[in-house]
């Protein structure tokens, strides 16, 4: 019975994957809304969960692509891997448009590059402090610090390695989370209470479900003002990411 | 019909993915430069040029709504593949690296939401 059982879950491997992904994205979000009454954005705590079951897989298996080398998991590494993330990411350009972007002017630009560009920057000076001397890995986790999603599509466009992508990763989480808690704190001593500001702030923070659940937590009024700015963030983040920000950071550690 | 979106979808992603490949060989960097981010560039514009001609129905958009709201999940598939056990080891590097860079962005807020400001009308 439980061969069966097995032998299905192997051989429907991408199903088995949506089955265990959609129950864990229900889990966070049922942990967010009941514990942390959404402070915590249930994406957040998903991304999270997932994290931790790498963890476990890396444990259990000793392999290198966490939860995805245990072979009833196999199709986790499908839905997670470059081909569908690539067309994902793409897919939630959908809805964001220039137009949008030109009404709030340049001050959004600013902020979008100004975000981008910082949160690099600090993210490959603490890799750099850490010992790390080649471009690459530099690189993938000063993108980390920029958004969770540009780290490892940045990694993945350079080649860094499996562990420094998972750092990069790590990095961007911690941003997400923080940003989600930090927000409804210090809103008030950064003037975030009017649409101008709320753009600004989705522009320089950036991180969507940082940025979304911080501003619902602060006025949900101001979310759509927000997400529509950082909508574009991750975006900036890959375009820059493995392109000019790589080579910036190859000139200084030419290896 | 919601082929059509994912059919634009998966062009839009296969030229980016393209041109960054063609970018990254120009540069002679061994990277695919900045795909993801053309392939977005290019499906604002398509989908935008189509709604204005009125041309892109809602089944259509929804080919791409559903893979826009995909993903969280795949995001959370790909982190659980990754080599956590290898990130461990790196602890407070990926803690300084997230924190840093979320301070000085919240300081920025202020300062550039000072420039371009629209008239503030006084609060009575």
């Amino acid at each position: 019975m439980i061969d069966l059982l097995q032998q299905a879950l192997i051989k429907n491997g991408l199903l088995a994957a949506f089955a265990v992904v959609g129950g864990l994205i229900w889990f966070s979000y049922f942990l967010s809304d009941r514990f942390t009454h959404g402070r915590i954005h249930g994406s957040a705590i998903a991304v999270f969960a997932g994290l931790v079951l790498a963890y476990v897989g890396g444990v259990v298996m000793g392999g290198k692509n966490g939860i995805a080398d245990v072979p009833i998991f196999a199709g986790i590494g499908l839905l997670g891997g470059a081909m569908l993330r690539d067309f994902a990411i793409v897919a939630t350009a959908y809805g964001a448009s220039f137009d949008d972007l030109k009404k709030s002017g340049l001050p959004v630009v600013i902020a979008l590059f100004a975000g981008v560009v910082v949160s690099f920057v600090c993210g490959a000076a603490v890799a750099a402090a850490f010992g790390y001397r080649d471009a690459v890995s530099i690189a993938t986790i000063g993108a980390g610090a920029v958004t969770y999603i540009v780290g490892p599509v940045t990694g993945a466009a350079l080649g860094a390695t499996s562990e420094v992508m998972a750092l990069s990763i790590a990095a961007g989480l911690i941003k997400a989370i923080l940003v989600m808690i930090a927000t409804p704190l210090i809103a008030k001593s950064i003037g975030l209470d009017n649409p101008h500001t709320a753009m600004i702030y989705g522009g320089t923070l950036g991180t969507n479900s940082g940025v979304a659940a911080g501003l619902a937590a602060t006025d949900p009024k101001l979310v759509p003002y927000g997400v529509m700015a950082a909508t574009f963030y991750t975006g900036l983040g890959c375009l820059l990411g493995p392109s000019v920000l790589y080579l910036a950071t190859r000139f200084i550690f030419p290896l | 019909m919601v082929i059509y979106g994912v059919a634009l979808l998966a062009l839009c992603s296969l030229v980016g993915l393209v041109i960054g490949e063609a970018l990254g060989a120009l540069l002679g960097v061994k990277a695919n430069v900045g795909g993801v981010g053309f392939a977005m560039v290019l499906l604002i514009f398509i989908t935008g040029w189509l709604g204005r001609r009125g041309r892109f129905k809602p089944l259509s958009s929804g080919g791409i709504a559903f893979w826009s709201g995909m993903y969280i999940p795949i995001v959370v598939a790909m982190a659980a593949q990754q080599n956590v056990v290898g990130a461990i080891k790196g602890g407070p590097l990926a803690f300084l690296a997230g924190t840093l860079g979320v301070v000085l962005s919240f300081a920025m807020v202020p300062l550039i939401a000072r420039i371009g400001r629209p008239k503030r009308e006084e609060k009575p």
